[in-house]
């Protein structure tokens, strides 16, 4: 099929005379389109840099201790991001966790236990369906499932719940992958010697496995911590002025903060948003950061 | 389950092969089962998504007429009384039109990105624009918010004197630019895929890196790419921050992008902050808005599984 095509482009390119100026003119035409797909990639490049430089421009002076310290104000010079940090904080203690244990359970169930079965290829459609769910849908699932239902009212739990459900499809395809790169030679060679099939996924898959496993975990993680649709839904929106001290209690997180701030009509309060964005960047940097730092140092160790 | 297990793990009677039933081997047993049991319940978020949207969505059509929700032209579900009509049609077209011209700024870079890196980029330049690219996928939908607000709305309005504050072209902008790394790299990682010989057949017949690009390596790598752009669309349709934060708040039924729009997610938000209580006609149009737009996504995410299935490429 390819190979025809590949004919085919010969037999025409025969047809046409090939002179010395038609092969000039398809190399011409050649370096142009390798400027044009340089620049389209450059583009998305020059767009990474103007979006950083006018977030820390615009933001660079309200970055102060103070910013840290304080708790939301009506007046700019004494609002900071105190509230939103916490709450953010609290909200990833309840889904780190959580995503960590159901996601690496299931992602074990399919590549180690499951069948070929239509239950299992069905799971795997749902999972993949799941992860092209809108955020917001999530968000109206948590509203209805957790804080009515469930009567968790606008709690971190009930926000912590919300995210574990929205970024457990990521977490299970990276864990997937990561199981499945363990090579088999290595599973024959525990179950050989007696090991039962828990045992070698305990002992051999999953210690082969953790660093990939990791790496899909922060980068959900990280994927939880910029969300910002679903925790509006769930109504963590509301003026908050304390840091959450139990998993019931009210609570407002970072991007949340950022957009109460870039909702106001006032300029300051767009400043006050850059800075608030620089945090979260900053966050996210280093947690990404720390997902590819572990994921060399591990890998240099076991090979 | 049991019998699958069973056939993998013969029992001999009699033999000291048999399992005893000893503690270990009763938790030995027990595991899949209990992983099973955790890996159902992606399936429970499913349904739960399902069925909680179906509930009050049905409570609103008990309502609100179906066809009035079709049909009518506006949508003033937040206003009080008798000027309430529910007429999903300007969120919709609201939708279509942040994702179209999303779509066309996302394509053509996309696209450009994923020949570039996949046929021309020397190793060295790939391993710094990969991870480039990567960090613009990984920007929280807030920042692009911002972004689209604060800096391209400004920027716009030197080329377009009157464009509003709030206006559907830098939110679509803007929507196209987050959708840009995903269709790059769905797209090269289908485009890499290729088998090398099928482009060196084509280098030894003499064609240039363009020529083996557009007529031998797309064409191989086009449900790939097809799958990646549906996906990508998939996305810009859900989009919920941009859109809010840039595109407005009026629900208007227009084609012309330099007017403020509403979005089905950008409602969805302004319904949620507002002081809409339980069990309102308000209240439950969030829900018939929420399932309109899950259809919507639910079947480009399907199209993009058919597509991948039916058009996949084998290479012996």
């Amino acid at each position: 099929m390819k190979l025809e095509d590949a004919l085919n482009l010969s037999t025409q390119l025969e047809k046409r005379k090939v002179n010395h100026a038609s092969v000039s003119w398809r190399r011409w035409k050649n370096r142009l389109a390798y400027l044009l797909f340089l620049l389209a990639t450059l583009s998305g490049v020059v767009l990474l840099g103007v979006l950083i430089f006018d977030v820390i421009s615009t933001g660079w002076k309200w970055l102060s201790p103070d910013f840290f310290h304080n708790f939301a104000s009506r007046l700019p010079d004494r609002s900071g991001i105190k509230a939103a940090l916490w709450g953010s904080i609290w909200v990833m203690a309840v889904t780190a966790p959580l995503t960590f244990v159901l996601g690496v359970a299931t992602a074990i169930y399919l590549e180690e236990y499951a069948k070929k079965s239509w239950w299992s290829r069905f799971i795997q459609l749902n999972i993949s369906n799941l992860a092209g769910v809108p955020s917001i849908v999530y968000g109206i699932l948590g509203l209805t499932l957790f804080v009515r239902q469930l009567a968790l009212g606008e709690s971190v739990l009930a926000g912590g719940l919300t995210m574990t459900l929205l970024i457990l499809p990521i977490v299970i395809v990276a864990s997937r992958e990561a199981i499945a790169s363990v090579p088999a030679s290595l599973k024959y060679a525990s179950r050989a010697m007696g090991a039962t099939r828990w045992q070698t996924i305990q002992k051999v898959v999953l210690p082969y496995a953790f660093p990939g496993i990791l790496t899909g975990n922060i980068l959900a993680i990280s994927r939880a911590v910029g969300e910002t649709a679903p925790l509006i839904m769930i109504g963590a929106v509301t003026y908050i002025a304390f840091t959450p001290s139990s998993v019931m209690d009210a609570f407002t997180v970072l991007p949340i903060q950022i957009y109460s701030w870039i909702s106001m009509p006032q300029e300051v309060f767009h400043e006050l948003a850059a800075a608030g964005i620089i945090v979260l960047l900053a966050f996210l940097l280093t947690m990404n950061g720390i997902a590819v730092y572990l994921r060399n140092r591990f890998q240099r160790k076991l090979r | 389950m049991s019998q699958a297990t069973k056939s993998t793990e013969p029992v001999i009677r009699g033999s000291r092969f048999q399992r005893k039933p000893t503690w270990r081997n009763r938790i030995e047993a027990m595991i899949p089962k209990f992983l099973f049991l955790l890996a159902s319940l992606s399936v429970l978020t499913t349904i739960g998504i399902i069925f909680t949207l179906l509930l009050e969505t049905a409570a609103f059509f008990q309502e609100v007429s179906l066809i009035h929700f079709i049909t009518e032209k506006e949508w003033t579900a937040l206003f009080s009384g008798d000027q309430q009509k529910f007429g999903i049609l300007p969120l919709v077209t609201g939708t279509l039109l942040v994702t179209v011209i999303a779509a066309l700024v996302a394509i053509p870079l996309g696209m450009g990105s994923a020949i570039f890196l996949s046929e021309y980029a020397p190793e060295s330049l790939r391993r710094i624009l990969k991870p480039l690219l990567e960090i613009l996928a990984g920007i929280p939908t807030i920042v692009y918010g911002f972004f689209a607000l604060t800096f391209v709305t400004p920027f716009l309005r030197n080329f377009i004197p009157d464009l509003g504050i709030f206006n559907a072209l830098s939110a679509s902008i803007v929507v196209g630019v987050m959708i840009i790394p995903m269709i790059a790299s769905l797209s090269e990682d289908a485009m890499t895929a290729v088998p090398k010989g099928i482009r060196e057949a084509a280098y030894a017949l003499g064609a240039t890196r363009l020529e083996t690009a557009i007529r031998v390596v797309v064409p191989a790598a086009f449900s790939g790419i097809i799958a990646s752009i549906v996906l990508a669309i998939s996305r810009a349709i859900g989009e919920t921050m941009i859109v809010t934060i840039a595109a407005g708040a009026t629900p208007n039924l227009t084609f012309n992008p330099t007017e403020t729009i509403q979005t089905m997610t950008a409602y969805i938000v302004q319904a949620a902050r507002g002081d809409i209580s339980f069990g309102t006609i308000e209240y439950k149009s969030i829900y018939a808005v929420g399932m309109t737009l899950f259809l919507f996504t639910f079947v480009m995410n399907l199209l993009a599984q058919w597509i991948t299935s039916r058009f996949k490429e084998e290479y012996e």
